[in-house]
């Protein structure tokens, strides 16, 4: 078992546990050796780093103008940030809606100050999620998407997701990565993630269709 | 009838013919006839009556995926749209007044929308013209009519328009909702709230409800020994189930609902005396909901293509009138089959619509129809439940393929975040129809 005292001191914090715990990232954040900005932006020296501040991310408005406004991700800001990120951040791109328990929050910190920082102890990045994670058929990635079918096809996501990728409530998915938005589409068209409103939508659409609108809204992450 | 001759014929529908194959024709034709006003403007012209949620999103697709090919006008009386979803959550004291407002220039600046802030008064569906209130008419070779509802005279006895400031319907959003929300407000300690419910089929069929949840937590604040009585002509009604478990939750004693099996459909209101009676006992009231019977907007009627009971019937595929092949109706005011009439529904409706008539007008391709429709409803604080469907057209109706609703029993959070995504849903559409 890695355990770790910050400086602060006051808490012992299992990095085992927070590994495991970092599984609910995964889906959108890579870390490690090699880590890419995938739906979320790679959190490689995290720490001490300015929010909203790497290159090639397309960050909420609201992120950026945090990091301009003086956040830096010192652990306690992160601590804050992850047991409610709209409560530090509002308007923040991250759907996700908190790790209430301050344990929790300790060990996932943890493990992510080893994983982040240069050095021996880095791993190399895990991918975002996968389509074995799934039980789907990766040939599902290899689906070229026609675009313009996916344009049409986007007018029944836009009444729910605000195509400037802004978000409140229901995630942004403008620009995502062709793959991560594939996964995500056909975990929900099996029933493998769930959430009713998506399992909807996603039955009815074919692989090609699916492939058509994560080729549309990729397209649509490069307008201005 | 009314299709027109010859050249103009050749518009009805997605019959194969490309615009420049029509063009070749009528130029050729066009010394027998009156050119069509695509030949005097040189772009297709639409004209779209409605600015809400059918109109307003059919006009911003037209004009943003025709990339200015297609000349789009808006007639849209009022300079700000009042949406009437999320108007409940404004009485419930969830929402600001002006964040249900919402203005038609980015509409105009960004796409290049005509909106003429008048009302259209009539369609002459042979020379293909709309006539506006103020005057003037608009020539169009696609017209897409989404005027929402209007109600039906006499549906309840002693209640017609002249009376909506005393006994609000609130059932179009705006100042009528504003009143109803001040009624409720100076309502006298343990005083009662009375709606009169609508017959189906009306816009939102969770709408009362949800309306009744919000009037609740109001009182239940400021007046928690007021009541409030539904007189119904239904016996169900929309999420029933998960309604009345939040009634009973949050609001245990305060709610009577009178079906008409208790003589729900046997009512008569007296706005002079603030009066009620429902099958011949009177209760007194003092604030008074009415919501009658609906049709489509009156401009339906007029263009004559409404069937006897108020609705103009379209065709699935493109929402086209069954009546006219060159009129598209949306929203509230189609007769399509199996959707409910909501704002998400006509903003589905009006995605097919703007494709069907970008490939009439100009070249672009037609995909097969797709609807779907998700209504969220506020039951409490953090209470939220919703209903979805997806739908498909086929040559008699659009046909639900598909749906799921909110389960009674559900944790607290998954309530939440049902709540929280409706305020998602809330922010995409508006943007969906007027960014
Ligand atoms: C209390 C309440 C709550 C609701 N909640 C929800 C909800 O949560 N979710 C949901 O999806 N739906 C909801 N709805 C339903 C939704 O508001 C309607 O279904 C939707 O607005 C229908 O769109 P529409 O385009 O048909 O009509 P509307 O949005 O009503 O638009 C019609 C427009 O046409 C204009 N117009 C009418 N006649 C003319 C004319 N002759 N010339 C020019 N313009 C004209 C009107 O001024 C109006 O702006 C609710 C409705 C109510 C009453």
């Amino acid at each position: 078992m890695l355990a770790l005292v910050p400086a602060g001191g006051a808490w012992s914090a299992d990095a085992e546990r927070g590994k495991a715990l970092y599984a609910q990232c995964k889906r959108c954040h890579q870390v490690g050796d090699g880590a890419a900005h995938r739906i979320g932006p790679h959190l490689n020296d995290v720490f001490g780093r300015a929010a909203g501040s790497l290159e090639g991310f397309r960050y909420s408005p609201a992120m950026k103008a945090a990091g301009a406004g003086g956040l830096v991700w010192t652990a306690a800001a992160l601590d804050g940030f992850l047991s409610e990120p709209r409560a530090l951040v509002p308007r923040s791109r991250m759907s996700y809606a908190g790790m209430k328990e301050a344990t929790d929050r300790a060990d996932l910190l943890a493990w992510l100050r080893l994983s982040s920082g240069g050095g021996p102890d880095r791993p190399a990045a895990e991918p975002t999620a996968t389509p074995e994670e799934y039980g789907l058929d990766p040939q599902l990635l290899t689906i070229t998407g026609d675009p313009d079918y996916g344009a049409y096809l986007a007018g029944e996501c836009t009444t729910c997701h605000r195509p400037d990728g802004g978000e409140e409530g229901i995630p942004a998915i403008t620009g995502w990565p062709h793959d991560d938005f594939v996964i995500a589409l056909q975990a929900y068209k099996r029933g493998k993630r769930v959430h009713p409103a998506m399992q909807l939508v996603a039955r009815r659409l074919s692989d090609e269709e699916i492939a058509a609108l994560a080729a549309h809204f990729r397209r649509a992450g490069d307008e201005p | 009838m009314n299709q027109g001759e010859g050249v103009m014929s050749q518009w009805k529908g997605n019959n194969g013919l490309s615009r420049r194959q029509v063009l070749a024709t009528a130029v050729a034709a066009s010394t027998a006839l009156s050119a069509p006003a695509v030949l005097a403007q040189g772009r297709p012209r639409v004209v779209v009556v409605g600015g809400g949620a059918g109109g307003a999103t059919a006009a911003r697709y037209i004009a943003r995926d025709s990339r200015g090919a297609v000349d789009v006008t808006l007639v849209e009386p009022t300079r700000a749209y009042y949406s009437c979803f999320f108007s409940n959550l404004y009485i419930g004291g969830f929402r600001e007044y002006a964040s249900i407002g919402h203005s038609y220039g980015a509409l105009a600046a960004n796409h290049g929308i005509n909106v003429v802030h008048d009302w259209a008064v009539s369609v002459d569906r042979d020379k293909r013209t709309v006539g506006l209130a103020g005057g003037g008419s608009l020539s169009y070779d696609r017209l897409v009519l989404s005027p929402g509802i209007d109600f039906k005279e006499g549906s309840v006895a002693g209640w017609d328009l002249s009376q909506q400031n005393r006994m609000p319907h609130a059932y179009k959003a705006g100042s009528q909702t504003q009143l109803l929300k001040a009624q409720i407000e100076a309502m006298p300690e343990g005083g009662v709230y009375c709606m009169v419910a609508p017959p189906n089929p009306f816009r939102c069929p969770p709408g009362p409800y949800e309306r009744i949840s919000m009037v609740a937590h109001v009182l239940k604040q400021t007046n928690p020994t007021a009541k409030i009585l539904i007189v119904d002509p239904k016996p169900k009604f929309s999420k029933q189930g998960l309604f009345e478990e939040g009634w009973q939750r949050h609001y245990a004693g305060m709610i009577e609902r009178i079906g008409p099996d208790f003589g729900g459909d046997k009512v008569e209101v007296r706005p002079a005396s603030m009066e009620v009676v429902i099958d011949g006992e009177v209760n007194k009231v003092d604030a008074c909901n009415v919501i009658p019977a609906q049709q489509a907007g009156r401009i339906a009627a007029l263009a004559g293509i409404t069937n006897d009971a108020g609705w103009a019937p379209v065709v699935a595929h493109t929402m086209q009138s069954r009546a006219d092949g060159n009129i598209h109706v949306l929203g509230d005011a189609s007769q399509q089959g199996d959707m409910p009439k909501s704002g998400f529904s006509a903003n589905s409706q009006a995605k097919v619509c703007a494709m069907a008539v970008r490939g009439a007008l100009t070249d672009s391709k037609v995909y097969p129809a797709r609807f779907s429709n998700t209504c969220w409803s506020l039951i409490a604080t953090d209470d939220g439940v919703k209903v979805g469907a997806s739908y498909e057209a086929t040559d008699e109706k659009i046909a639900k393929t598909d749906g799921f609703i909110s389960q009674t029993g559900e944790s607290a959070e998954v309530r939440k975040a049902t709540y929280e995504e409706s305020l998602g849903w809330y922010s995409a559409i508006s943007d969906d129809m007027f960014s």
